[in-house]
């Protein structure tokens, strides 16, 4: 199990590699110029020059990639020229709003896609099934700015359910000291309880609107999946032996049913936690997503590439993970690995 | 006589909603059955013998119902039971072994906890000794080695031990009724006789009605007492095994019995009278002394030894044996194939006859030895290079599985011109279809079925399809694998005549691969045994066939199923 580990995360190795060179050259290659940009409007030539000289953008590529490597390696992934703080700090800290938010999206997703899937395919063509097309297909066409910016009209406008849409804290509250940087674990951790509510009700709105958009993917896997494990050999060999109707679909078949549904919840939750810029920016949520559009615009290389390695990284680790729990659910795949 | 029935199916119609109206898969189908029978119920693809099973079951698609006529079951009206009584009775009362084993069981659930699933549910044994009972029913089923055996999962077991594992399902609560649905399809011969003495033996022990669903008749007569024949969704006879076999009283069941290859049947023989074509006028083979065609000497295919097998031998092994690296599927097998003969290849599954068809056909690299074709050696050509040589178009394949070996996407003519395309050289569109118009005449298929797509053509015509691309460019040796493994008994024997005749006319050489011995002696002059990659017999085959010298040629002939005479 643990050679298998470490084989998958040497294989990582030249991709990261080769996402260090990509993102490097893409981000030069970028239209901007960040001398200018942060030399002001009003800057003359020799402002512009002197900042330029300042970024240590004068020198020639190949010598600007191996200071930049050569950072990489001492863990520094740089400044960020906009915020001027560290683009590792920023990084560390917004990561895990992103990741709390993606991933409470995600189960809430699949708490109810899963069960609606499997429902829909033990039953096609009846009421269940249509309601999951409706609502699924409902999900997915709605943008999420949409669906974010009505949850907000109902829930804190004229409701006044919800707290304000400002952010992962309401104002009042303190962040609880950082250990994972969830903060629905760090103040269960730190034993403080109304902090926890505080941030589960920030939370609430902006995962169900993620929640509401990864619907359909996960739903409609499942019952595809489900309906062609449902009509396969052993799943009539079960029924012929008399099993109940729960033991048929659940033991037998959704079990079976799982290896696309849980490639595609990886697929999903890489989707979210990047591309999620517009449910940040309704909620103000200080995510990755939104950082790296802001870095982007105002070409600010450091903290693009610190967030594209990330990405990479993320990725990399979150293909292992999905590739392990194939292991866990299917024996076969276990001694190809 | 039974006085009462354990089954009784009367006026049974089972219908199917489909997308074009309602099929009539059953039509007024009357059975029954007492105890401690066997019943066998014969027929073809699309008879209704599995619909009705599954009608008895109650384990029908959704799209299928029971329109008409009445299931008893010792007494319970099985068509007005409720969901949950006729849920309970399935396993417990009635039990079901299906064909493909090894689908019918679940892939990613140990075999023990597979066969426990069934005596939890019907609470044959409290949890405590559920681990015990699953381990005495693998026993019961001779599977060896049962206590490792229960933590298999079913890729890691063999085909026939996985139909051991679903018997022990289906009688690991005692029921009364077995229904076995071509329980052995699929499956080698010899396994086939081990699996089926060992369903005789149990339901003999235990008093056990059973149906044995088949379509074939020499597999029914030899197991069962009486006989049921379906087509088209009716019974059209039923008699016991005997009187069926000595005097079929049914056309039908004639002709069934009649495209059976059977010892003493000719190949013309399996036609309905009437129905055979004239004998073609035979090429008149120069009779010189020539170098044979194919010439294979001491061919050997390695393996690396890895992934599954390690892995099982890791498994099953408390410290696996020193093992050599490699695996030898062919182990220095020679033999010849001359002009216009057609030499078969036997043997079980896993004996490396595939394998050889395939180094002979070069889609794979040989390990050692020399492929000479038509004096020149081929076998180190690499596969890749070899269909641009001019000997690919010389050697052609007639694949197993008539549905799988055509492109879905493509209408039968585009099939047939495919190898055309590619190096027929032959120009132009008028000039490909005029040929593809040839060849479907050259192997009876109806001009006008050419722009059909496999899915509208039937098993025996998609067979067609296969057997005139691969003489699409007049090939000197075509490699038979199994081409008629797939099909109806009927449409066998018509594919078996079709094959001889276009043999005899356009002078080929064929290597037939197959495990059935019965038809390879019908069109085969010649006859080689492997086993485990090596050659254990090869010589003229009635010599082979009737007078066997190796023991294990005896073994597979005594493992075909001998109907009483």
């Amino acid at each position: 199990m643990l050679s298998v580990i470490l084989k998958r995360l040497l294989l990582a190795v030249p991709t990261l590699i080769g996402v260090v060179v990509v993102t490097f050259l893409l981000t030069r290659a970028l239209p901007g110029d960040p001398a200018a940009y942060f030399a002001g409007p009003a800057a003359t030539k020799q402002a512009i020059e002197q900042v330029r000289a300042q970024l240590g953008l004068d020198k020639p590529l190949p010598v600007q990639f191996v200071r930049y490597v050569n950072d990489l390696a001492h863990g520094d992934l740089g400044n960020s020229l906009t915020t001027g703080q560290p683009v590792l700090a920023e990084l560390r800290s917004r990561l895990p709003a992103s990741a709390e938010l993606t991933l409470l999206g995600l189960i809430l997703s699949m708490s109810i896609a899963i069960p609606l899937g499997i429902l829909a395919a033990t039953k096609p063509g009846s009421i269940v099934d249509h309601v999951c097309r409706i609502v699924t297909t409902a999900g997915v066409s709605l943008p999420v700015f949409f669906t974010g910016l009505i949850l907000v009209y109902v829930f804190y406008y004229l409701l006044g359910w919800a707290p304000a849409p400002l952010g992962r804290l309401d104002v009042f509250f303190s962040a609880p000291r950082t250990v994972t940087g969830f903060y629905l674990i760090d103040s269960l951790l730190a034993g403080k309880f109304d902090l926890f509510r505080a941030a589960l009700a920030q939370l609430v709105l902006p995962a169900l609107t993620l929640a509401i958009f990864s619907l359909a993917p996960i739903a409609r896997m499942t019952r595809a999946s489900m309906l062609s494990v449902l009509a396969s050999d052993f799943v009539r060999t079960a029924r012929a032996s008399g099993l109940t109707r729960y033991t048929v679909v659940i033991t037998y078949a959704f079990r079976n049913a799982m290896l696309p549904v849980i490639t595609t919840l990886g697929m999903v939750f890489s989707f979210l936690l990047g591309a999620n810029v517009l449910v940040e920016k309704v909620f103000a949520w200080p995510g990755i997503g939104s950082y790296a559009v802001e870095a982007l615009i105002a070409s600010d290389f450091a903290p693009v590439q610190g967030f594209v390695l990330t990405m990479a990284v993320m990725y990399v680790i979150l293909n292992l993970i999905i590739d392990l729990l194939y292991g866990v659910v299917d024996p076969r795949v276990r001694i190809d690995a | 006589m039974v006085a009462v029935a354990l089954l009784d199916i009367k006026d049974l119609t089972v219908e199917f909603h489909t997308r074009r109206g309602i099929v009539k898969a059953v039509q007024h189908v009357n059975i029954s059955i007492g105890k401690g029978e066997t019943l066998g119920i014969v027929g073809e693809s699309g008879s209704g013998k599995s619909v009705t099973s599954y009608a008895v079951m109650r384990i029908l698609d959704r799209a299928g119902s029971i329109a008409e006529g009445s299931v008893t079951f010792s007494g319970i009206d099985l068509r007005a039971a409720p969901e949950e009584q006729v849920r309970t009775m399935r396993g417990r009362e009635m039990s079901m072994i299906f064909q493909s084993p090894r689908l019918a069981l679940n892939p990613i659930r140990k075999v023990g906890h597979q066969i426990e699933d069934v005596l939890k549910q019907h609470a044959q044994a409290d949890s405590a000794q559920l681990t015990n009972k699953a381990i005495e029913m693998l026993d019961h089923v001779k599977i060896a080695r049962s206590r490792e055996r229960y933590h298999a999962y079913p890729f890691e077991l063999s085909g026939g031990m996985c139909q051991r594992v679903v018997i022990a399902l289906a009688l690991a609560c005692r029921p009364q009724l077995l229904i076995a649905d071509a329980p052995t399809t699929g499956l080698d011969v010899t396994t086939q006789k081990a699996v089926m003495d060992l369903v005789t033996e149990l339901t003999r022990e235990r008093g056990l009605s059973t149906i044995l669903i088949t379509h074939d008749l020499g597999l029914a007569a030899t197991y069962c007492d009486n006989i049921v024949v379906m087509e088209k969704g009716r019974v059209i006879e039923s008699a016991t095994s005997t009187k069926i076999f000595k005097k079929p009283s049914h056309a039908y069941t004639r002709k069934l019995m009649q495209a059976t290859p059977r010892p003493g049947s000719t190949l013309r023989g399996l036609l309905p009278e009437g129905e055979a074509p004239p004998v073609p006028q035979k090429i008149q083979m120069v009779p010189r002394e020539q170098k044979p065609l194919l010439e294979v000497t001491k061919l050997v295919k390695e393996f690396p030894r890895k992934g599954l097998q390690a892995s099982l031998s890791r498994l099953l092994g408390p410290k696996p044996a020193p093992q050599p690296e490699n695996f030898r599927a062919v182990d220095g097998i020679s033999f010849k194939i001359n002009r216009g003969e057609s030499v078969g290849l036997v043997g079980e599954s896993g004996c490396g006859k595939s394998t050889t068809s395939m180094m002979v056909m070069r889609l794979i690299d040989k390990s050692e030895g020399a492929i000479m074709f038509d004096g020149e050696d081929i076998g180190d050509i690499a596969p890749r290079e070899f269909a641009h040589t001019p000997f690919r178009r010389r050697i052609q394949m007639v694949f197993q599985d008539p549905t799988d070996s055509l492109n879905p996407r493509y209408t039968a003519a585009r099939a047939i011109a495919d190898p055309l395309l590619r190096m027929g050289g032959i120009k132009g569109a008028a000039a490909i279809r005029g040929r593809c118009e040839e060849l479907a005449q050259q192997v009876g298929l109806p001009t006008d079925l050419l722009d059909r797509f496999p899915h509208q053509l039937s098993g025996g015509q998609k067979a067609r399809v296969g057997i005139a691309r691969s003489i699409a460019l007049k090939p000197d040796l075509i490699v038979l694998d199994e081409p008629t493994a797939a099909l109806d008994v009927s449409v066998q024997a018509v594919v078996l005549n079709l094959l001889q005749d276009l043999k005899d006319s356009l002078g080929m050489s064929y290597l037939f691969v197959s495990h059935d011995l019965n038809v390879v002696r019908l069109l085969c002059d010649r006859v080689i045994v492997m086993k485990t990659g090596q050659i254990v017999e090869q010589g003229p085959t009635e010599q082979v066939l009737f007078e066997p010298q190796a023991q294990y040629t005896r073994d597979l002939l005594a493992a075909i199923p001998h109907p009483p005479a």
